[in-house]
Formats: C-alpha cells, sequence, structure tokens
C-alpha cells in the first residue's frame, strides 16, 4: 500500500468554476423540479435536427448553416455516420473501458455485408427478397433494412469472434492486438478476390453499384408518396433522415445500457477488474459485451455508409478512421452521450468540411493570399495539436459525465490507492 | 471431520516460481462461526484468501466450499456460490457512488439481461427497483445512511471500509472473508468495527473469515484462531491457546526484532 494521500482529507471545491457551477445546480434544480423537461428537450432535439433541411440547407438560417459553416446534405450525412460510430465506439471505451484501437474494423464488415447481400457481386446468384431495385438484377439483392440488420449480427459475431482471444490482454496490450484487427481486416477484403478461387470481395476494385434503401411500391403507395420507392443520389434528404433515426436509437440504446446492470457492470471492471469480478462480475462476458455491442453500431453505419457512397473499397476502411472516432470520443467526453455526439459533430465537422471552410475564411481575411493558405492540408497537425491542448486543459472531455468529472478532480494521486502488486 | 464446515481446504499448496507461498495447508470453517487468520507479514495470508476467492488456482490440493469443489473456478462464479470477501488496499469502485457500488456486487443475484433492459420489462424494472431497495437497505445497515448518492473516493476513509463491507454483503454471501478490515482505523473506529461484524454474524446469519493484526480484534470475536507463518500452519485452535502457544509467540518476536 502506498496511499500517500490522506483519503480522510476533505475534498475542496475549486473555487473558479462558481460561477457556471451554480449556473448548473440551477438549471439541474430547475429539471427536478419540472418534470415535463425531461420528454420536452429531448423531443426539441429532435425536432430541430430533423427539421434541418428546411431551416438549415435552406429557409432562414441556410445562410449560417450551409453556405457559412458549409453543413450541406453530403456534410451532413457524413456527420451523422460518424456521430453512430462514436456513440457505438462510447460503449466500448466510455462505458467498459476497452481502449478498442480497430474499430474501422466492424464499419468495413458492415459495409461489406452490405456488399455481399445487396449487390451483383455474386452475379451468378439470383436470390432476391423484398427486392426495391427497378430492375431484377443479377446477384444476392435482400432488402435493405434486412441487410443493415444482417450487418449488425455479422459485426456481433465478428466481435465477439476478435474479442474471446482479445479481450484477455489489459490496457496496452489490448490497443495494440485491436490496432491489429483493424489492419488485418481491410487487409483480408483487398485479397478477398480470390479465395480457394471465390471472389468474396472483388479485391482493390472494391464493390460498386450497391443497393440503396427503399420501402417499395406498396409503402410508397399506402404513405401518399412519403416513403420513396428507393433512394436516389439526387434527392439525399431521406438518407440523411435514415441515418438520424438509427442515430436516435443508437442513442436509446446508449442510455438504456447505460442504466442497466451490464452497464454498472461495464464501469465496475473499467474501474477495477479484480474487484469487479469479487464481486460477481464476469469479466469476458461483460467485456464480450461491450465489444459486440459497439460493434453492432459499427456494422449498421457501414452498411449505409457503403450504400450511401455506392462504392466500397479496402482504401476506404483505413487507420485513420479508427483514430478519429476515438478522438470524438475522447474531445466530446468519454462515457457521457452528449459529450460524444458533440465531439462527433464537431470533429467530423471540421474532417470534411470546416477545415477547408476556415481555409477559405483565412484566405478571405489576408488580402492577396489567393488559395494559398490550405488550412485542410494541415488536417492531422490540426487535429494532433487540439488533442493534446484537449490534454492539457480539459482532459475530461467538451461535455464529461459527472463520474469523468469527478475521476479527473482528483487528479492522479488517487490511484495510488490501488495496489497493482494483487 | 467435524459436523458441518461451510469451507474445507485440503492440503492447499501455492508456488510462485521458487517460493512456496502456501505450503499445504489445511483449514476448516465451521458453519456460523467467526474464524481468524493471523500470522506475520509475508505469512501468504493474503494469497490464501486468494486462493479460496478464486483468484489464484492452487498449485495443489483443493477447496471445498459449501458442498462444491471451487479451486480452478474463477472468482465471479466463487461469489455467484455464496464467497464474498473484502480488500486489504480498499479496492471500490472509486468513481461509482456508494449505492452503485452496492448495485454492482448484486450481479449475480439479478437477471437483468441487455434485451429485457433495453426495452426495460415491467419484470426488469420491479427487479431493479427491489435491487435499489435492498441497496439502500444495505447501506444504512452499514452506517452509511444518506451516503448514497456520495462517489466512493469521496466517503471518509472510515466509510470506505464500510461500504467495502456493504458491497460485499450485497452479493448474498453465506461466507464473508474481510481481509485486514480494521487497517487504518483508530480504537474507536475499530470497536464499532468488532461490534458490526458480529451484529453480521447474529442478524444476517453469515460465516466470517477475517484475516487481522490487531490482536484485541482477533481475541475478542475468533471462535477459533489459524496461524500462519512462511505459508505453513503453525498453530490452530482457541484464542487462548494460540495466546500460549510457543511457535506462535516465535514467529511473532521473530518479526517484531527484525522490524
Amino acid at each position: 500500500m502506498s496511499d500517500k494521500a490522506s483519503p480522510q482529507a476533505p475534498k475542496a471545491e475549486g473555487p473558479r468554476t462558481s460561477a457556471v457551477s451554480s449556473w448548473r445546480s440551477s438549471w439541474s434544480r430547475f429539471r427536478r423540479e419540472h418534470q415535463w423537461t425531461r420528454w420536452a428537450i429531448p423531443l426539441a432535439v429532435v425536432v430541430v435536427a430533423f427539421s434541418y433541411p428546411w431551416w438549415g440547407l435552406e429557409g432562414p438560417l441556410s445562410f449560417v448553416f450551409n453556405d457559412g459553416l458549409g453543413i450541406d446534405n453530403d456534410t451532413l450525412f457524413n456527420m451523422s455516420i460518424y456521430v453512430m460510430l462514436a456513440l457505438g465506439l462510447n460503449v466500448v471505451v466510455g462505458y467498459a473501458g476497452l481502449l478498442d484501437l480497430g474499430y474501422v474494423a466492424f464499419f468495413a464488415l458492415g459495409a461489406y455485408t452490405l456488399g455481399w447481400f445487396g449487390s451483383g457481386l455474386f452475379s451468378t446468384r439470383d436470390i432476391h427478397f423484398l427486392d426495391t431495385n427497378a430492375a431484377r438484377l443479377p446477384g444476392i439483392h435482400l432488402s435493405f433494412w434486412v441487410v443493415v440488420l444482417l450487418a449488425g449480427v455479422v459485426c456481433a459475431f465478428a466481435g465477439v469472434l476478435i474479442g474471446w482471444p482479445t479481450l484477455r490482454l489489459r490496457g496496452d496490450y489490448l490497443a495494440i492486438v485491436t490496432l491489429g484487427f483493424g489492419e488485418i481486416i481491410p487487409d483480408i477484403f483487398r485479397n478477398g478476390d480470390d479465395i480457394a478461387g471465390h471472389n468474396l470481395t472483388n479485391g482493390v476494385r472494391g464493390v460498386t453499384q450497391l443497393d440503396r434503401p427503399g420501402f417499395g411500391e406498396a409503402l410508397n403507395g399506402a404513405t401518399g408518396g412519403i416513403l420513396p420507392v428507393r433512394y436516389t443520389s439526387l434527392e439525399l434528404r431521406p438518407w440523411y433522415f435514415t441515418v438520424l433515426a438509427m442515430v436516435l436509437v443508437t442513442i436509446f440504446v446508449n442510455l438504456r445500457l447505460r442504466d442497466s446492470k451490464m452497464g454498472r457492470a461495464w464501469i465496475a471492471v473499467r474501474e477495477d477488474e479484480i474487484a469487479a469480478s469479487a464481486m460477481g462480475v464476469p469479466l469476458m462476458r461483460t467485456k464480450l459485451w461491450a465489444y459486440g455491442i459497439g460493434a453492432i453500431f459499427g456494422g449498421f453505419a457501414g452498411a449505409v455508409y457503403g450504400s450511401f457512397i455506392n462504392g466500397i473499397f479496402p482504401v476506404s476502411f483505413s487507420f485513420q478512421i479508427s483514430v478519429i472516432v476515438l478522438v470524438m470520443v475522447i474531445v466530446g467526453g468519454m462515457g457521457n452521450i452528449w459529450g460524444v455526439i458533440a465531439g462527433a459533430m464537431l470533429i467530423s465537422w471540421l474532417n470534411f468540411r470546416g477545415l477547408d471552410k476556415i481555409g477559405e475564411w483565412v484566405n478571405g481575411a489576408i488580402p492577396g493570399s489567393g488559395n494559398d493558405i490550405a488550412i485542410a492540408k494541415y488536417k492531422f497537425g490540426i487535429f494532433g495539436a487540439l488533442l493534446v491542448v484537449m490534454m492539457l486543459f480539459r482532459p475530461e472531455g467538451l461535455i464529461p459525465s459527472a463520474r469523468r468529472k469527478a475521476e479527473f478532480a482528483e487528479g492522479e494521486g488517487q490511484a495510488t490507492l490501488y495496489d497493482v502488486r494483487n | 471431520m467435524a459436523v458441518d464446515n461451510i469451507l474445507e481446504a485440503i492440503q492447499v499448496r501455492k508456488e510462485f516460481g521458487g517460493l512456496i507461498a502456501v505450503n499445504d495447508v489445511d483449514f476448516v470453517i465451521p458453519r456460523g462461526s467467526i474464524v481468524s487468520l493471523i500470522g506475520p507479514n509475508g505469512a501468504g495470508k493474503t494469497t490464501f484468501f486468494n486462493i479460496l476467492t478464486g483468484v489464484y488456482t492452487p498449485t495443489a490440493g483443493g477447496v471445498i466450499f459449501d458442498g462444491n469443489a471451487i479451486s480452478g473456478l474463477p472468482p465471479h462464479q466463487v461469489t455467484a456460490l455464496g464467497m464474498a470477501r473484502t480488500f486489504q488496499n480498499i479496492r471500490l469502485f472509486h468513481n461509482m457512488t456508494a449505492l452503485e457500488n452496492v448495485l454492482v456486487a448484486m450481479h449475480s443475484r439479478i437477471k437483468g439481461g441487455v434485451w429485457r433492459s433495453i426495452f426495460r420489462t415491467p419484470a426488469l424494472k420491479r427487479e431493479e427497483e427491489g435491487a435499489h431497495a435492498r441497496g439502500r437497505e444495505l447501506l444504512e445497515f452499514s452506517g452509511l445512511r444518506g451516503r448514497d448518492h456520495a462517489f466512493a473516493k469521496n466517503l471518509a476513509y472510515g466509510d470506505q471500509r464500510r461500504l467495502e463491507v456493504a458491497r460485499a454483503l450485497a452479493t448474498g454471501p453465506s461466507l464473508l472473508l474481510l481481509d485486514e478490515p480494521t487497517a487504518g482505523m483508530n480504537p474507536e473506529e475499530t470497536a464499532n468495527f468488532t461490534a458490526f461484524v458480529a451484529k453480521l454474524r447474529a442478524e444476517h446469519d453469515i460465516t466470517v473469515l477475517l484475516i487481522e493484526h490487531d490482536m484485541r480484534v482477533v481475541m475478542g470475536i475468533s471462535d477459533r484462531v489459524t496461524v500462519l507463518d512462511y505459508g505453513e500452519k503453525i498453530a490452530e485452535g482457541l484464542p487462548k491457546e494460540i495466546q500460549h502457544d510457543e511457535r506462535v509467540i516465535e514467529a511473532y518476536l521473530g518479526t517484531a526484532a527484525t522490524a
């Protein structure tokens, strides 16, 4: 035992946050006293998000959001996909504390599941199920919604398969092995065009002409044309609504699990594995659930993304994506859903559009610079610097959970209470 | 063999490389008793504890708990069978609240279920409410009333020790293993704690195994005392007998001389 810091010492509340914390406490009191805020606030957020095409893309605020910030249809879709990925990874990293550097593997696997069950890749087959394509194409064409669910199942299965041997490792070792898997899986897809004579992935050429989501003629007619027969690359709003709906499901599942027996077990495992297992928490099972559930969301996101991009290539699923999603979780506030969403929106905006826009502003502000200052070129330098600044000044993230805040409030001194020798 | 032993360790041996940490120890705990395990520092007490609770698998020998052979089982299965422990160096979930700590420990006693949690079925809701109520009850019983929502690390030291016990009790044990529970406590806290352990046995029908250095605690509440030294059992008997056992005195004086 080496408990230098006396645990009896009263914890001094820092005076520096007094204004913010008093605002916060009165806000939380208001929320306690007015139960309607429990559903009214989330509802308002959902309405604002769903109506974005009417007030942000076009309409009153489009000059800020669409023109100014550059959040157009494409960027919006990408941001939503990354919110989903970040929420999925949050289960693994934020809740269960398993550092996963290979999350892109599940994103890729989800996309390739669409390649297998929703494209002409296996052109000698002729299998169709609730297919919404205009013509009867060769290949396997299951309904897009079925494929999304399949992507979740495939990824959950792969997550358990990968997790089974690797989750026995801790900390750095786990990070390295997951990093390896993140590299191996895209490589398998790259070399999967000749597996015992079968072309399973079409190799570097990738899979193109993927099925799009759609509801078919019957549902289209029944809803008076609200649900499209099939999504197109011209009308992008349905894509956004679809991903947004999936994000909502992801948030819902995240919240429910956080407050469940499994959620408590995840945090306990993150805090102290030995104590958790002594209290009856089966370590492997608990970690596998976290890994599997994270994988499912990665798979969902991958399938929708593949369809939207209409092409799946091994090079699209690089290590970068694993890192960026992890940065989103860390910058936003590990373990806190709202923080993770904020982090994902911020980073993905910067990544897809923001840095370009900032570059334009900078070039505009400096007369005679033309387009010479290409801020977006320095993307990774900027992200790196951002991460360093965050770790120095706000290591708990933009919007941390109460738990996370408490963790950092103490500094590292408290950590010595653990006896690693045991 | 005694009439009803809740735990029997038979010829338990644990080697770490060339070091024999526990050397063929036979050990029994009669049901409903308070048994103490004492010995100088490094005698192998905590190693022995870790074997009983499944953290270590013994090199040889076996442990029978409540009629089940448990050596080789992982800790969570041992816990599910009804053995709970506290840690010598407090190992609470520091960034969880007192109530959450206790709820985690009910893991093997509540069904939960991922799908049922996502859909929050009525049965699950009832179960969660029951678990919360029982958790608050346990905290109150352990003298932590009103601290439900305090983070474990913000509790006073004595309260952290209490929370360790409350958490262990939440696993629904029939045998409770306490590893130096009064370490770092002042005499008054120690006296309170001793009374608390006695109350546990009386009210909750729990058998207790205690590792302890404070001889007043050991001699005060133990029915039997076992002494380990260099991994070997050197004495066993009533507290009175132990106090006068020559090998025990020698072991302790030897330690005292080098200290």
